[in-house]
Formats: C-alpha cells, sequence, structure tokens
C-alpha cells in the first residue's frame, strides 16, 4: 500500500514545485529567526529573495555537526520554546550531544513520514511491530513508535537489549515486523538458534534496519536465519530522525521522502553539487521543519541517488545504501563514534599528545571496539597496578564519553604506525 | 644499599625481551639480574644493571618507555630460614613491600632486590639490623 499516493507519486515536476515553495518559506524562517544562519547568508551575500526555487539551493551555505555543537543546546532552534513538545538529542564529538527539538507540528510531519517508510516496507494495520531500537533521547524508538501507531498498527514498545524477553515476546504475541539494528538481529537470530527456536514458529514477516551501515551479505544472512524479507530504513537525528528515506518491497534503493527533506549529493572536495546518479556525499535540506529547520546539512554518508520511477510505483526518489563516509565517523552498535572523541578523554588524561589505534572488529555479530593506547612516558610507571589503574581509567573515561564499552589495550611506544607525520588512528576490519 | 632500578614497558608479544637484552649487551652493559611482572597483555620488565643511567638514555633512544626506581639491595646467607629471617625484620618494623626478588649469588651469599613502599625507613630498618648492606661492586 502507498501511504500518500499524491505525493509518493508525484511527477517531478509537481514535487519541484512543492519543494520550491517550502523551501522559499523555510529559508525566510531561518534567515530571521536563527542569527548563525543570518550570518552565514550575509557572508555569502545572500537575501532570502535569492532563493526563488529548489534550482537555488546550491547557493545556500552548509551546515555541519559542529554548527549545532557551537549553537548548543538551544541555539538553532527557530521557534520559542512553549511550541517545542520533544528534545531528542545524539552522541556528540566532545561529549556535548547534538540536540534537536521538534514542535507538535514536527511530530506530526515525523509520524507521516514514517508511516509511508512503513508502508514501504509492506507492513500494514493489522501488524503487530516489535520495537526494539532504543527509547529515549535516540531517535529510533520513538520515531518508530509515534509512525506505527499512526499507521493503526499495533505497537510493542520494548525498545533495545533483554534479547530473552524479545524472543519471548516475539513468541507470544506474535510479532509479525521487527525494527532494530541490522546487528541486533543477527544477534537475535543467533540465541534463537542457542534456545531452540526455530524461525518458521514466529510469525515475523519483515525486518525494518537501520542506525548503523550495513551490506546485501549482511541482508541475504538476516534473511536466511530469520526468514523474512529485510528492509533497510535511513534517518538521522539532524535531519528528523528514522523515516528520511527507506526501502520500499522492491528493495532497490531508499525512497527519501523529498517533499519534507530534499536530498543533494556533492562532491566531497570541492563541495559542488555532482550530476544525477553519481556517488558523493549526501545533504540534506529540511523544508518542513520548525523546531530546528536545517540547511544543506552535510551527512558524510556517500550514496548516489536515482531519479527512476521504482517498480512500486513510488517517484520518490532514491539514495542507494551507503557506500562509505567522507569523515572518520564509525558506526558501533548504532552509536556514532569520532576518533575526536577518544583523542579528547585521552588528552584529559596527559599532557603530550597520545598515541591510539581504533580497532573495530565483528565479533559474531557484535561490533568491538578496540583502543590501543601508547604507554609513553608520561603513562608509565614502574608499579604494575598503576598501570592496570591507567588501563581503568581510560577504559571508564571512554565510555562514558562515548556511551559504549570498549576493550583497552597498553601497547609500546612507537607500536602504532606514524604515516607523514600523523597517525592512522582507525582500522575498521569489519567485513560488512 | 640503594640502587637504580631500570624498568621497561613491554607488550607481551614475541621477541621484545630478545631485542632489550641486545641494546643493553650492544652497549657494553651488564645484566645482574632482571625480573618481569606481567599480567594479560603487558608486563614490566625491571633490572638491575651496570650503568642504569646509560641503559635508561639507550633504551629511551631505541623508543621503550623506561623509567628508573630506586630499590634496596640486600645480601643474605645462601642458607635455609635466612630469607625468612630478613622478611621478619622487616614485617615487625611494619615496612610494606611494594615487590622484590632474590636470587642465589654463589654459594654462601644470595641477593635480595626489594622496592619496599618507604625506601628510608626500610634503609633505617635494615642497617639497624644485624644484616650487613650488600654494595653494588660486589655484585
Amino acid at each position: 500500500m502507498i501511504w500518500n499516493e499524491k505525493i509518493e507519486c508525484a511527477t517531478r515536476e509537481e514535487m519541484e514545485a512543492i519543494q520550491s515553495e517550502r523551501l522559499i518559506k523555510t529559508v525566510e524562517r531561518i534567515y530571521h529567526n536563527v542569527p548563525s544562519y543570518r550570518a552565514k547568508m550575509q557572508e555569502k551575500g545572500l537575501v532570502p529573495a535569492d532563493i526563488k526555487s529548489v534550482k537555488d539551493l546550491s547557493k545556500l551555505p552548509f551546515t555541519e555537526k559542529t554548527d549545532l555543537r557551537d549553537n548548543y543546546p538551544f541555539g538553532m532552534f527557530t521557534v520559542p520554546m512553549s511550541e517545542i513538545v520533544r528534545i531528542h538529542a545524539s552522541s556528540g564529538t566532545t561529549g556535548k550531544p547534538t540536540v534537536v527539538g521538534y514542535t507538535r507540528n514536527d511530530l506530526n510531519m515525523w509520524s507521516e513520514v514514517v508511516t509511508r517508510t512503513l508502508c514501504m516496507a509492506g507492513v500494514g494495520q493489522n501488524d503487530i511491530v516489535q520495537i526494539a531500537y532504543g527509547y529515549g533521547l535516540f531517535t529510533g524508538g520513538l520515531g518508530m513508535h509515534y509512525g506505527t501507531e499512526n499507521l493503526g498498527a499495533t505497537v510493542i514498545p520494548i525498545s533495545g537489549g533483554n534479547t530473552q524477553k524479545q524472543l519471548q515476546l516475539m513468541q507470544d504475541f506474535k510479532s509479525s515486523v521487527i525494527a532494530c539494528t541490522p546487528s541486533y538481529a543477527l544477534f537475535l537470530a543467533e540465541v534463537m538458534k542457542e534456545n531452540g527456536i526455530e524461525p518458521e514458529s514466529l510469525n515475523l514477516k519483515v525486518g525494518i534496519f537501520g542506525a548503523e551501515p550495513w551490506s546485501e551479505n549482511m541482508r541475504k544472512e538476516i534473511e536466511a536465519k530469520l526468514k523474512i524479507k529485510a528492509i533497510d530504513i535511513y534517518g538521522l537525528s539532524e535531519v528528523v530522525g528514522p523515516g528520511v528515506s527507506c526501502e520500499c518491497e522492491e528493495q532497490a534503493g531508499m525512497h527519501i521522502n523529498e517533499d519534507h527533506f530534499i536530498p543533494e549529493i556533492i562532491h566531497p572536495e570541492t563541495l559542488e553539487p555532482m550530476p544525477p546518479g553519481e556517488i558523493g556525499e549526501l545533504v540534506f535540506t529540511t523544508i518542513t521543519k520548525e523546531g530546528i529547520p536545517i540547511i544543506r546539512y552535510r551527512t558524510h554518508d556517500l550514496t548516489r541517488l536515482i531519479y527512476d520511477k521504482c517498480k512500486c510505483g513510488r517517484t520518490l526518489v532514491r539514495m542507494e545504501k551507503c557506500m562509505g563516509r567522507s569523515d572518520d565517523m564509525l558506526i558501533i552498535r548504532g552509536v556514532n563514534v569520532f576518533p575526536s572523541q577518544i583523542e579528547s578523554v585521552l588528552l584529559e588524561m596527559s599532557e603530550t599528545e597520545p598515541h591510539y589505534l581504533l580497532i573495530v572488529e565483528r565479533e559474531g555479530t557484535l561490533d568491538v571496539l578496540k583502543v590501543l593506547v601508547e604507554v609513553q612516558e608520561q603513562f608509565f610507571s614502574d608499579e604494575i597496578h598503576k598501570l592496570e589503574e591507567l588501563k581503568t581509567k581510560i577504559k571508564n573515561n571512554i565510555q562514558n564519553t562515548l556511551g559504549i564499552s570498549v576493550a583497552v589495550k597498553l601497547v609500546e611506544p612507537k607500536t602504532i604506525e606514524r604515516t607523514a607525520g600523523k597517525s592512522k588512528r582507525v582500522i575498521d576490519n569489519r567485513k560488512i | 644499599m640503594i640502587v637504580k632500578q631500570v624498568s621497561v614497558f613491554l607488550e607481551n608479544k614475541l621477541g621484545r625481551l630478545n631485542e632489550v637484552t641486545h641494546i643493553l649487551g650492544n652497549a657494553g652493559i651488564n645484566i645482574s639480574a632482571f625480573t618481569i611482572a606481567d599480567t594479560s597483555d603487558f608486563g614490566v620488565l625491571r633490572l638491575i644493571v651496570s650503568d642504569p643511567d646509560k641503559a635508561k638514555t639507550i633504551l629511551k633512544e631505541n623508543l621503550f618507555s623506561v623509567q628508573t626506581t630506586d630499590v634496596v639491595l640486600v645480601k643474605t646467607d645462601n642458607k635455609p630460614g635466612s630469607l625468612a629471617k630478613l622478611l621478619e625484620a622487616l614485617n615487625s618494623e611494619g615496612i610494606f613491600i611494594e615487590y622484590m626478588y632474590s636470587f642465589s649469588k654463589d654459594e654462601n651469599d644470595a641477593i635480595n632486590v626489594i622496592r619496599p613502599v618507604d625506601i628510608e625507613k626500610c634503609m633505617t630498618v635494615l642497617q639497624s639490623s644485624k644484616d650487613k648492606l650488600l654494595f653494588t661492586d660486589e655484585l
């Protein structure tokens, strides 16, 4: 079923007309309400009247995650707090989270786009949806929750973790849809096998997986092990949360809800817009959000856009599965991790520049982050217990900053390779 | 007597100890005693050498993390009960030992390397006891 056929199957001309009208309003709004946007536009010699249609989008300045951090917590909101009805936040680069706020209309819009994505995935009113994304500041849980309710399906708001209970409810409540990270789906499959639960004995038919990158191979594995259709959903809190885009049952790219979020592909270095079909960095501009509209937000995700009509009948532009990052961000168990976060933790603990290396492995189905830290003069002690304490302190401090557990290993100086004066910071051994 | 012990941070991997001994050997530094304190993924090598300052410098040049620590050398008779006697003397005066290691020098003498929490107090106790303190040149 197509939830909003008029929009989802609109012609390109119709879509561009909607986008142009909404973009003009958004630019007016941010120019007059957000000092940092106004300053950036003035720097480029732009006034709102210069933006006459969606074709003028590339004139506008970019927004980075650091802009949100610099204006922490509410500096980029365009409405008074009395109109904000919900706050979400994601992990930030130096301990400060990235904060977003939603008005009543924003939440309605968000529900609408999530409902569309559920329909794309083949979910209907009669389905029972087990939402195993985390509820709380993370957008995953609550975002999926209200979209599912809006559709009229049944929500099981179990949140993340507690695997035995997940399986019990899946059996007892006959969940037909599971929403979680793809790596957690594989973990569930593993625990099911250990507990002797046959996937055929369950009522599961669809999984909606997102919040971390996954490959076609992982899709095949999940589909084979859980006997379901595995659908990729994409979103980020800065844009709205889950529901920015999602695959339909054709599994041929994620349809972007582009009447709310205009996508662009830019060259990651020149920052120039790239022709349709080329691979580059994905950039989003929100055109209906009231709480915190965002202009040309650099996602740093690499992908390409497909403008052809889909077999499902939708004309919404599709984005391919993300093929990597244009920065050094890692996504580990659904949490965004920047090497700079770990660097700042180590810097706080010593006076000289720390040498460290992050190694990401997939052990079984879960990602494991190992942090190798060189024991230089400032860290070294002749006493074992002091070194053990140091190791524990590094581990705890990193965990407190990132919000995920890490394994710390102390290594000798010079063991971490230096390349052209700058150390290689990350080795990602995940085969995904 | 008090001597400088050289401590080196080592990862638990093949060839590390070998490298340290080669570096010291090539620099003409003699190793009188050494011990390794190890954990699951790293260890601390502790050495008594002929020239601790030179050993520290040369190991640092080879990018090892090195530290010198004052330790106490005590000679005991190489016969049953003498180590117990030494420890009893320290214990009765409340000397807490961070770590120690011992080896037989020859048929008559054994050498004990002690890292007490309070090195000055340890020296006072030893000097007032019957055991005489060993000097580096005797090693």
